[in-house]
């Protein structure tokens, strides 16, 4: 594949929220608000490109039969830095998104990718991957992120839009993350079905 | 008697109050992939309530008597997750072994819980919310048995509706999720339940 392909690959076609069904219950749950999505997206970016160049870059010397373990070691040391760098530096993110943050580490998103793309493609692909499917998951993330603190907060990144009297506080609280990925994945079958 | 009431609060929040999957939104990969049948979802619970007692008896243990008197907390995210994986492959081979018939009607599913997020989780909130060994072993009791409950409603109600006249663009994972998003609105009204 080119770089292009490897690089738009994840955005579209292969979106891992909305064609693969992985890497739910990040997606759900930090999605309260556009800047709880976007931290998340952040944090998950980071693990996966860096997941993906440091697996492509030990790939040939990674024995066959124990790659997974070492594979958990790689995320989960990343994970382990954008744990400790987030506590540190955005506290009030870090309590937000709280348990999610260690939870990176068994997102499926990321492992799949390692596993299915980074073990058997050169680092410049690889790294093009990561960053694809990071953006993949970023727009669905902050996509639901600003659909529901809009309806469910009146506000968009802390910014008044209208009265919080007239937003529909349900979009805030679970049963509204559940909604709103509903009705997008009904609206990508409307679409879908269109092109055809 | 304070104890004891103590432990039956953090039962049924973990139950009810904050049920692990409509509420705090872990494991839902297998929530929406697995539950369009009953049996399955049968297998499922009672495989997730076994490794969720044992892995966070055993976590516990490691993070109070390895990592935190050896200043190892930033190991945390890495072994608890080898162990956690490991911890299932044993759990296979003796029930395969000792206990035919439970591994006939969960056996396939224990693999598959090395990769639910809600497993580990719960070992993760049992040392962040500094519980008991007693007390970690009740949350993962109530945490399970939560999951267990509302898997096998949400195959229930997933097996009549697929006789049902469900529009065509909903048809699927949509019709699942806005089912989700309805159950998830009848459990938040056990939030008011003990005053919390």
């Amino acid at each position: 594949m080119s770089y292009k392909e490897d690089f738009v690959n994840g955005i579209f076609r292969e979106n891992p929220v909305l064609r693969l069904m992985i890497g739910l219950c990040p997606t759900l749950a930090v999605s309260t608000s556009a800047i709880n999505a976007l931290g998340m997206s952040i944090a998950t970016a980071f693990v996966l490109i860096f997941s993906n160049l440091f697996t492509a870059l030990l790939r040939k010397i990674i024995p066959d039969e124990i790659r997974i373990p070492v594979f958990i070691i790689i995320v989960s040391t990343f994970v382990t830095i954008s744990d400790y760098i987030m506590q540190a530096y955005t506290p009030d993110l870090y309590k937000a998104l709280g348990v999610f943050i260690p939870l990176i580490v068994v997102n499926c998103i990321i492992l799949g990718r390692v596993e299915a793309y980074a073990y058997k493609n050169p680092v410049i692909n690889s790294t093009l991957d990561g960053i694809g499917m990071s953006l993949g998951f970023a727009i669905i993330l902050t996509s639901i992120g600003i659909i529901r603190e809009i309806l469910g907060a009146g506000t968009i990144l802390g910014i008044t839009l209208f009265s919080p009297d007239l937003a529909a506080i349900v979009m805030i609280l679970p049963p509204g993350a559940f909604i709103t990925i509903g009705f997008l994945m009904a609206l990508l079958n409307k679409l879908e079905k269109r092109d055809i | 008697m304070d104890q004891a009431k103590n432990l039956f609060s953090i039962f049924f929040a973990a139950f009810l109050i904050n049920n692990i999957l409509l509420i705090r939104f872990l494991g839902l990969c297998s929530f929406f992939g697995i539950s369009n049948h009953m049996e399955t979802s049968i297998g499922m619970g009672t495989a997730v309530i076994f490794v969720m007692m044992i892995s966070s008896a055993v976590s516990w243990t490691l993070y109070h008597f390895v990592l935190f008197p050896l200043h190892l907390e930033f190991l945390r995210t890495a072994s608890f997750i080898l162990v956690i994986a490991a911890l299932v492959q044993l759990e296979e081979l003796y029930i395969k072994k000792s206990l035919p018939a439970l591994y006939r009607s969960m056996g396939i599913y224990l693999p598959l819980i090395t990769t639910n997020c809600a497993i580990l989780a719960v070992a993760f909130l049992n040392i962040d919310y500094n519980y008991s060994f007693i007390q970690s072993l009740v949350y993962a009791f109530g945490v399970s048995l939560g999951y267990a409950v509302v898997i096998l409603l949400f195959a229930g109600i997933r097996e009549r509706m697929s006789g049902a006249p469900i529009p065509k663009l909903f048809q699927g994972y949509p019709i699942a999720f806005i089912t989700a998003a309805l159950m998830a609105l009848a459990f938040l009204g056990f939030t008011s339940m003990f005053g919390f």
